[in-house]
């Protein structure tokens, strides 16, 4: 089997919290606690989960942009979480980020131009007339226009900003992007545009994504593999049609159980799971969803499951599951 | 069947906001009306109108620079546009109640829960005691599923996580027993699995208290699931309007199916997404045609010249679209076999 892209092995984010005057370390916030995954090259990783449960946070801490507690993260054979921030500016080259909101992440002050030249200028690649020329191709890449190069951020539509932040993302050639949130800021009709314009990008540049989002609709439609997390921890991975099909997860059934599905006549087995997410401060002892698991066990509050493959390619962290795991 | 009694009937409604480039007519002409015990959903995109729409019918349209131009709003056959403010005051919260998006900016941080509740009730029944007042919030937190009810009286809006507010929300605009409740985007903020659990309890209550429903919403799935009608916006206008099932198995305006095929469906994977080009037209861009017009496939000179009426094209159906105009059944016929 080839090498994947990227590797990530028990990933670790702990954020202290300070309280009392002094400010002494109260505790931690465990935002990503000992997570484990790949993505080869040329796929989609679809990382899924709500509010809190670590996904945008393990999508900084791939790129560095958060020191990772603990863990290690190889891309291409290289362990990124050693290298000094110098050398991590230069991989970023290979790594680029789109961000979720494309009224927040455009410099309001920086016509499309400069935000676009500003990777290019930042790894030093080409001289300035190469430069210029990348800016045109790239925005005709996108689908806009080369006179969009003098305009201002305000001047665009949502779905406008986000082509440009896509086309920043790839001004430097980049081998994998992680987007995140990509499309939950935009207009339903203009989500469907960004999104076929990322998997057209993805074939004609042959680029491999990570696409944190909290939508399980687009998830799968973009996904080859999906990871769905709770609490800081992966809860269930597996390539996307057994993960839909057949999640294994009594989270992830949860979790697809309750989307809503633009069908009236469609009839599911609702599984309604009772009470809130708790606080990843204080997160339940053992397993982390047991607080709302319709199949708790005794043992499930006292120990955590471990993260295995259980069937060929599909892994999930799940008590239920223990026996039939191949020794 | 005999038809139930229309609680709210809105016809050719226009709100328009004042600004320095001139009158935008955020809400242009709309018509819509909502039965008793009634579930009606209002879909489209940002900018559509959906939300001054039902703020129109709620009388809180900011003024200046938002103006009711002209139409009627009728609740329970009495025109809510000449009402004065005081009237207003008397109806809203007590008739008709409202829920929001975001929960934690409709509670006041400084105020317990339990106050907030009892005041709601005093404003409108002013010879009730503070007991009363008082067992009836608690009453009415039990009724949506809010554990430990008593308790919670006595604590602020952020001792509650995100779903609970909803339910206190939910709680406070049912305390009057409204005869209608509009629900503008209610979970948008909210997670799935907490979505599904506000869903279920206002579909509960709705069938529990009879009370008629104007469920304001982007997500096409949220509206399958809770709604029984439903009415598609876009630029102000109404562009369809029918029963649920008609609208998502037969949907007739190229909008509303433009808008069903973009959306990814998570039971299968389809190959490519549908989408419709162009962007969303800033309210008040477009004049004269049909709104959609610059985005429509099936769009000719007809479209551009003149706005299209809604036309009954099934019984309880109707859209705005001259593809269903009798008179224009050659060209129906010219596009459906180019299709």
């Amino acid at each position: 089997m080839t090498e994947p892209l990227l590797k990530v092995e028990g990933l670790k984010k702990y954020f202290p919290v300070h309280s009392g005057v002094f400010g002494r370390v109260s505790g931690h916030v465990k935002a990503v606690d000992d997570i484990s995954f790949f993505v080869n090259e040329g796929e989609t990783l679809g990382i899924v989960g709500e509010s809190g449960c670590g996904k945008s946070t393990t999508g900084r801490l791939l790129m560095r942009l958060l020191e990772p507690t603990e863990g290690k993260v190889y891309f291409n054979g290289k362990e990124l979480t050693g290298i000094t921030k110098e050398e991590m500016r230069k991989m970023r080259r290979d790594i680029q980020m789109v961000f979720q909101d494309p009224y927040a992440s455009l410099n309001p002050r920086h016509t499309v131009e400069k935000i676009l030249m500003e990777p290019l200028n930042v790894h030093n690649i080409g001289d300035p007339k190469d430069r210029k020329k990348k800016v045109y191709e790239l925005l005709e890449t996108v689908g806009l226009s080369s006179y969009h190069a003098k305009r201002y951020p305000h001047q665009f539509s949502g779905g406008q900003r986000q082509r440009i932040g896509i086309a920043r993302a790839l001004m430097t050639n980049p081998k994998l992007i992680i987007a995140d949130e990509p499309v939950s800021a935009l207009d339903v009709s203009i989500q469907a545009q960004v999104l076929n314009l990322m998997q057209e990008l993805q074939k004609t540049l042959k680029l491999t994504y990570i696409f944190i989002a909290h939508d399980l609709g687009v998830v799968r439609h973009i996904s080859d593999r999906v990871g769905v997390m709770y609490l800081g921890n992966m809860a269930e991975l597996a390539n996307s049609e057994k993960l839909y099909e057949k999640p294994l997860h009594p989270y992830t059934q949860a979790l697809l159980s309750a989307v809503p599905v633009p069908d009236p006549d469609f009839e599911r087995e609702q599984v309604v799971i009772e009470g809130d997410i708790p606080s990843p401060a204080n997160p339940p002892s053992g397993c982390r969803f047991h607080t709302r698991c319709p199949y708790k066990m005794d043992i499930c509050e006292k120990v955590i499951p471990k993260f295995a493959e259980i069937e060929d390619g599909h892994y999930a962290a799940c008590h239920l599951y223990e026996e039939s795991r191949p020794q | 069947m005999t038809e139930r009694p229309k609680v709210l009937d809105v016809k050719g409604l226009k709100t328009s906001f004042f600004t320095d480039d001139g009158e935008i007519p955020a809400v242009n002409n709309v018509d819509f009306h909502v039965r008793e015990g009634e579930v009606l959903g209002i879909v489209g995109e940002s900018g559509c109108g959906k939300s001054v729409t039902s703020l129109s019918v709620m009388g809180l349209v900011p003024s200046p620079p938002g103006k009711i131009t002209g139409g009627e709003i009728l609740f329970q056959n009495r025109d809510l546009t000449k009402f004065s403010e005081k009237e207003m005051r008397d109806i809203r919260g007590n008739d008709i109640a409202m829920i929001f998006q975001e929960p934690m900016t409709s509670l006041n941080p400084l105020f317990k829960i339990g106050n907030q509740l009892k005041e709601a009730i005093l404003v409108h029944r002013k010879d009730w005691s503070k007991r009363q007042a008082h067992a009836r919030a608690v009453e009415m937190m039990q009724l949506v599923g809010l554990p430990r009810a008593e308790e919670l009286m006595n604590e602020y809006p952020h001792q509650l996580s995100g779903g609970m507010r909803q339910r206190v929300m939910i709680a406070m605009a049912l305390l009057c027993e409204p005869k209608l409740l509009i629900a503008d985007e209610p979970t948008t903020a909210l997670d799935v699995t907490i979505q599904a659990q506000i869903l279920k309890l206002m579909g509960e209550l709705n069938e529990r208290l009879g009370t008629a429903v104007i469920l304001i919403t982007h997500d096409l799935g949220v509206v399958a699931e809770t709604c029984q009608r439903v009415v598609v916006m876009y630029s102000g206008k109404v562009v369809e309007e029918g029963p649920v099932d008609t609208i998502f198995k037969d949907p007739q305006h190229p909008y509303t199916r433009g808008l069903l095929a973009s959306v990814p469906d998570m039971r299968f994977k389809k190959d490519a997404l549908y989408s419709i080009p162009g962007n969303v037209p800033k309210p008040g861009s477009i004049k004269t045609g049909c709104p959609f017009a610059p985005r429509c496939e099936h769009a000719w000179d007809r479209c551009v010249e003149e706005t299209p009426p809604l036309y009954e094209t099934a019984s309880d159906h109707q859209t705005r679209c001259f593809l269903y105009d009798p008179k224009e059944v050659d060209s129906r016929d010219r596009t459906t076999v180019e299709s």
